[in-house]
């Protein structure tokens, strides 16, 4: 395989930023932001080399690694700081370092009043750099540095404004809910070492065929279970709402276009190990089904816009999950789903910023409206978003959709049916409430609060908003043309092969999708557009309603499983701690001292009492003697 | 002389300066004590880089004539093992020192005392592991309590002097029964023709020994160690003693002290009682899981800032044991990365608790509030020793921890599999009092705390850095490690387990 | 004469003595019997010289007479002072073993 000298500057320069801003202190107030958004494009400037590169070798010679050192060496045990950059990681590469840098543009004017602003940048970088080692590890623990990094990155971010105890919490929830899928791949990674001696992607790819379906479908279980903490996913999908928290820039770069994604990549980038593992597989669209039919109902009960928007990840999320678990046939129609869902999720959220920005920082979409009057251009490039999400033609969105729901449907037999019908249902109601999210906020009438000004963001916000935009514009028709991406990927995930008998005909398919967003985008125009809107949600409302406004109950689940049976445990060991073990030791020591307080009463003073004693001990010994020696 | 011995004799003369300067020059004297820590320190380092690593016999050797007619010797020379922890001893001591430039006041006795007891603490330190006779091992193992037994009960807070008993006896109790087991092993090698205490010669012992009186030895060993470690359910010492002692002798106690424990483990229970090391791992296993789960426990419920560092020490303690106890090469070898990297995060938690502690005057958890806002320095010194205890990746403690865990999981995949559990608990233990302690609005009592000056940011500097550098590039150390740990497993009949599902590979 | 018989009566001796040790109050009876129970020691010396043949006995007797006299000396002393001090030759009153 060819070998790079550059590669690690894709993660060294915003990684000197991050140190450079966090060491340097408030000296570095003044000027912070501009150094951080520049590595950051300095960065995207090595990733767009590496990709011209890359397109002037040919097809098999695309891939190359950089070996920085050696990192762990223990007996057969060893890993090297590695570096791997292939088709698929120069996907990711682009989309973390371009979107990020949009989105570091942006913050300059969205943090400009804020007065830990460079803090704000020192984080995004290391967020980046982060990201960057996740995509670009060759083994799985290097790929693990970056993992928990991002999520260490996410935690500071998430609690940028953690002098609010409830984004405190929200905070260390993500990072506890984190670590559970953390713990997924560290279960992962030692199973890939003890059964098959290796933990890099090239070496399991190789020896993978030789292992039992047994251990394949272990690791296999452990990675999606990393998955589902890091992309959101059931049952451990429930942070994310709450990661809202943060700043918006944060929930467009992290908690929708990047970091949540990487679940997608960890099992594309494991296709070799799903592949031979039916039973994982399945387990991955179960997951990506549930997780988006769960994001999409909690969708339609949120007021709170980026909390809609959040819950559309999710969804989202598990229509990639959905793709990747069905194999060569739809892992790079998930890796497409990935990158159009970046362009245009990002988009959406910065367009929520630029809303949140013109109305005093409120996110309850009960109290927006009209807002297309006052804010043109954040209207504009949150309609091509919208568009682009629900699946109309020919926006991003719909190629990539479609794309995934086809390959549901053609699964086979009743898997592909139950599939299929869950993604067009999930379309359905995706269309249904992002229009509400489009209506409430931009075209019904209007329910500000008296002190509300709307008005539009400067350039440096709306700028990013609209190389978005366009991006979710154009990138689906882009990425298909003569199935490029899908061509581009195949070297590294594997071509389709064994061709299903096609359930539908991809018209047929297209339009039933077509038909779904049709049905919810009405249902959404007449509860909101042509219906009156309370400025407070309503209260009788039935039980499904209330149920679905807590999310489905995920945090009273959460709660009821674990956490307080931990606090019981908690309880119990350290009761256990005072009264029985330490008791135990303390009892020790009472005994000696009662022994000894005891035997000290015979100690009387009194001479007679003491010959008394040497009497007695002296006639015992001679009858002891004596019976002795008898 | 040696080199190491030159390193075990430097605090001695510093100590020996001390005690010659006059008693109210109280600056003078910290001067007296820093300098010959530091230098220390310097000689320690220098002499890593003369070490050989590819040799695993002892090397810098000392053989000095000590009680012939028992052939006992003042022994002295490292191997990879003993070097990592002198190294970690050595650097630690002056950074305490610094750290705590005040905590010599206000005790029981004067300053000099103090600094005094802490230089001869350092000797012993640098003694006990450099001890290639098993008689001076014995005789400083229990020589070092004295030292801590003063500074917990003269310079402590709170209820010190029930705590420095506490730790005495415990300590004395586990001594003892070493003491016999050492007995018992020379009359052996006696017996065998050949009396002696050199370790070298006592690991061909085992050959001779039947397997109920190695049991029986091991066990004497063993506990001693366990207590030292400390390993639950031996571990209630701990607490008190760290809760009382002042922050820096913590740091000796938990970081350095408590390593002559698991030091123990691996140089004399398995290395001289191989067969019953083999006997006894289960037991030892499943105690060492128990320790990780059941001091994470403590640690989420504690109240106060002290036990918690030692609750997660206790933890840590487990992951130790369970590695060197995995027989496997990476087992081993993450264990005693695992012991240098505790060393350095739990001080780091600990003088920067200290100072927290100090500031408010309250060591309660929740007395704290909002620490992020007032003093940002010292926020995130904590934060960052905080993420060094849960073992983040790119700090040092995660490359030994994941190295544990994948060295048991090769050999006890259910006991690895329990104790990954415990990376979620950390992270709570963690995040838990950070979330108390940084994060919030600013409560009542912390408005005006001042954030760290210039001499605490030096001593805390050299401490994050070792955290940071050896997550990145901990091959320097590793190296040091790998040939001793690779030799213990050897010669303890072990084999690192083949990929299962790889045939021939 | 059976030599026994002096071990009977040098047993019967000490035991009188030690009992009267332990029972009577009276410092110089107690005294005296300690006395007792030494001259009994006595007896029983030179009763095994005389069984054994040797002189080791009688010589550990006059050891025994020379200590003996050492003893009142002192003893009497004792009991004097204590007298002196407390008006009361009981052993009972002082219990100053304890503290």
């Amino acid at each position: 395989m060819n070998t790079s000298t550059s590669l690690v500057y894709l993660i060294a320069l915003p990684l000197a930023g991050a140190a450079a801003l966090l060491l340097g202190g408030r000296r570095t107030d003044k000027w912070g932001h501009l150094l951080a958004t520049a590595l950051s494009a300095s960065s995207f400037a090595v990733g767009l080399y590496q990709l011209s590169a890359m397109l002037g070798r040919s097809t098999e010679q695309r891939a190359v690694t950089q070996k920085l050192f050696s990192w762990i060496a223990v007996g057969n045990f060893n890993i090297d700081a590695a570096l791997l950059l292939d088709q698929l990681s120069i996907c990711f590469v682009l989309l973390i370092t371009g979107v990020g840098t949009l989105i570091h543009i942006y913050s300059i004017s969205y943090m400009e009043h804020d007065e830990n602003r460079r803090r704000f940048f020192a984080y995004l970088n290391l967020f980046i750099a982060a990201m960057l080692l996740l995509v670009l590890g060759n083994s799985y623990l290097n790929l693990y540095v970056g993992w928990e990094g991002v999520g260490l990155a996410s935690y500071l971010l998430i609690g940028f404004w953690n002098q609010k105890p409830a984004y405190a919490t929200a905070s260390k929830k993500a990072f506890i809910m984190n670590r559970v899928g953390d713990m997924g791949l560290s279960f992962a990674i030692m199973i890939a070492f003890a059964t098959l001696g290796t933990t890099t992607f090239a070496g399991i790819a190789e020896v993978a065929p030789q292992a039992s379906k047994a251990a394949l479908t272990a690791i296999g279980i452990m990675l999606l279970v990393a998955a589902t903490g890091k992309s959101a996913q059931f049952p451990l999908q429930a942070w994310l709402g709450d990661a809202m928290a943060g700043p918006t820039p944060v929930s467009a770069l992290i908690h929708a276009a990047t970091m949540v994604t990487a679940g997608v990549y960890l099992i594309v980038r494991s296709h070799f190990i799903f592949d031979l593992a039916p039973t994982a597989q399945l387990l991955v669209v179960i997951v990506g089904a549930i997780t988006l039919l769960l994001g999409a109902l909690i969708g339609t009960a949120k007021d709170d816009i980026k909390k809609a928007l959040a819950a559309s990840t999710m969804s989202q999320i598990g229509y990639m999950v959905l793709g990747a678990g069905l194999g060569p046939a739809g892992y790079a129609f998930a890796i497409m789903h990935l990158l159009t869902h970046g362009f245009f999720k990002a988009s959406m959220f910065l367009g929520a910023g630029s809303v949140m920005h013109g109305m005093n920082d409120e996110v309850n979409m009960r109290k927006f409206g009209n807002l297309r009057k006052f804010m043109p251009i954040t209207f504009v490039t949150f309609a091509l978003g919208y568009l682009a999400i629900i699946g109309v033609p020919p926006f991003a969105g719909f190629y990539s959709k479609d794309a995934i729901i086809e390959t549901a449907f053609n699964a086979g037999g009743v898997k592909g049916v139950i599939l299929g019908s869950v993604a067009l249902l999930g379309a359905a109601i995706t269309a249904f409430y992002m229009s509400r999210v489009m209506i409430l906020t931009f075209t019904s009438k209007a329910r500000w609060d008296d002190d509300a000004h709307p008005h539009e963001s400067p350039a440096l916000m709306w700028i990013p908003i609209a190389i978005l935009a366009v991006g979710s514009v154009a990138s689906g028709f882009l990425f298909t043309r003569g199935h490029a991406l899908v061509n581009w990927l195949t070297p590294v995930v594997g071509e389709h092969t064994g061709e299903h008998e096609e359930l539908l005909a991809p018209i047929v398919v297209s339009g039933l999708a077509l038909l779904a967003v049709v049905i919810g985008v009405a249902i959404a125009v007449i509860k909101y557009q042509l219906a009156e809107v309370e400025n407070v949600a309503p209260e009788n409302v039935s039980g499904l309603t209330r149920f679905v406004r807590k999310d489905l109950g995920q945090d009273a689940l959460n709660e009821a499983l674990f956490m307080r049976p931990g606090i019981v445990l908690t309880e119990v060991a350290e009761q256990l701690d005072v009264k029985v073990i330490d008791g135990a030791v303390c009892g020790v020591a009472n005994m000696a001292i009662g022994s000894g307080s005891t035997l000290r009463r015979t100690q009387t003073g009194f001479a007679r009492s003491y010959a008394a004693f040497i009497l007695i001990g002296a006639v015992a010994l001679i009858a002891g003697i004596w019976v002795v020696t008898q | 002389m040696s080199s190491i011995l030159t390193l075990a004799i430097l605090p001695l003369i510093g100590a020996l300066l001390v005690a010659v300067l006059p008693n109210e020059n109280v600056l003078r004297i910290k001067q007296a004590a820093l300098g010959t820590t530091v230098l220390t320190a310097l000689f320690g380092i220098f002499i890593a880089t003369k070490f050989v690593s590819s040799d695993t016999t002892f090397q810098f050797t000392q053989k000095l004539e000590w009680i012939p007619s028992f052939s006992i010797n003042f022994a002295l020379g490292v191997d990879g093992l003993a070097l990592v922890l002198i190294l970690m001893s050595v650097v630690l001591v002056p950074i305490v020192l610094l750290a705590g430039w005040h905590e010599s006041e206000g005790g029981r006795w004067s300053a000099k005392v103090f600094y005094i007891l802490i230089l001869v603490l350092e000797t012993m330190m640098i003694g006990v592991f450099a001890a290639t006779d098993l008689f001076l091992f014995y005789v400083i193992f229990e020589a070092m309590l004295i030292p801590v037994y003063f500074l917990i009960g003269g310079y402590g807070s709170g209820e010190r002097a029930a705590a420095a008993v506490k730790f005495l006896i415990y300590s004395l109790f586990g001594g003892l029964l070493m003491l016999a087991s050492i007995i018992g092993l020379y009359v052996i090698s006696n017996n065998a023709g050949h009396a002696t205490f050199d370790i070298t010669e006592l690991s061909q012992l085992h050959t001779v020994m039947s397997s109920s009186t190695q049991n029986l030895l091991f066990l004497g060993f063993f506990i001693a160690f366990a207590i030292k470690a400390p390993l639950w359910p031996l571990h209630t010492w701990l607490p008190d003693a760290a809760k009382a002692a002042t922050p820096g002798t913590s740091v000796l106690l938990l970081g350095v002290l408590d390593k002559v424990g698991t030091f123990g483990m691996i140089r004399f229970c398995i290395t001289i009682f191989p067969d019953a090391s083999k006997t006894f791992t289960p037991v030892i296993i499943v105690l060492s899981v128990i320790s990780i789960i059941y001091g994470a426990f403590l640690a989420i419920r504690a109240r106060d800032l002290k036990r918690l560092i030692a609750y997660t020490s206790i933890s840590h303690f487990g992951f130790i044991t369970m590695g060197i106890f995995a027989m496997t090469t990476q087992g081993q070898s993450g264990a005693t990365f695992y012991m240098f990297n505790h060393g350095f995060s739990t001080a780091a938690l600990f003088i920067v608790g200290g100072w927290m502690i100090s500031r408010r005057g309250s060591s309660t958890i929740a007395d704290f509030g909002g620490l992020q806002r007032i003093t940002p320095v010292m926020a995130w010194m904590f934060f960052i020793a905080g993420m060094s205890s849960l073992a983040l990746p790119g700090l040092s403690s995660f490359v030994s921890e994941f190295l544990v865990l994948v060295g048991t999981y090769t050999r006890y995949p259910v006991a690895a599999v329990i104790a990954t559990i415990g990376i979620v608990l950390a992270a709570l233990y963690i995040l838990i009092p950070v979330q108390k302690v940084l994060h919030g609005p600013t409560t009542a009592g912390n408005e005006d705390l001042p954030d760290l000056n210039l001499r605490e940011k030096i001593a805390i500097a050299p401490v994050i850095a070792v955290i940071v550098a050896f997550g990145f590039y901990p091959s320097p150390l590793l190296n040091i490690i790998n040939p001793t740990s690779a030799h213990v497993i050897h010669d303890a009949g072990f084999t690192d387990p083949a990929p299962t599902e790889i045939a021939g590979k | 004469m059976n030599p026994n018989n002096y071990l009977y009566v040098a047993s019967l001796l000490f035991t009188i003595g030690a009992v009267g040790v332990v029972v009577r109050r009276n410092a110089i009876v107690v005294f005296m019997c300690v006395e007792l129970m030494l001259n009994a020691a006595n007896l029983a010396f030179v009763t095994f010289s005389r069984i054994n043949g040797n002189l080791d006995g009688q010589v550990t007797a006059f050891f025994t007479m020379v200590v003996a006299a050492c003893e009142v000396v002192v003893g009497l002393a004792i009991i004097v002072t204590i007298y002196r001090s407390r008006r009361s030759a009981s052993v009972d009153d002082a219990s100053l073993l304890k503290r």
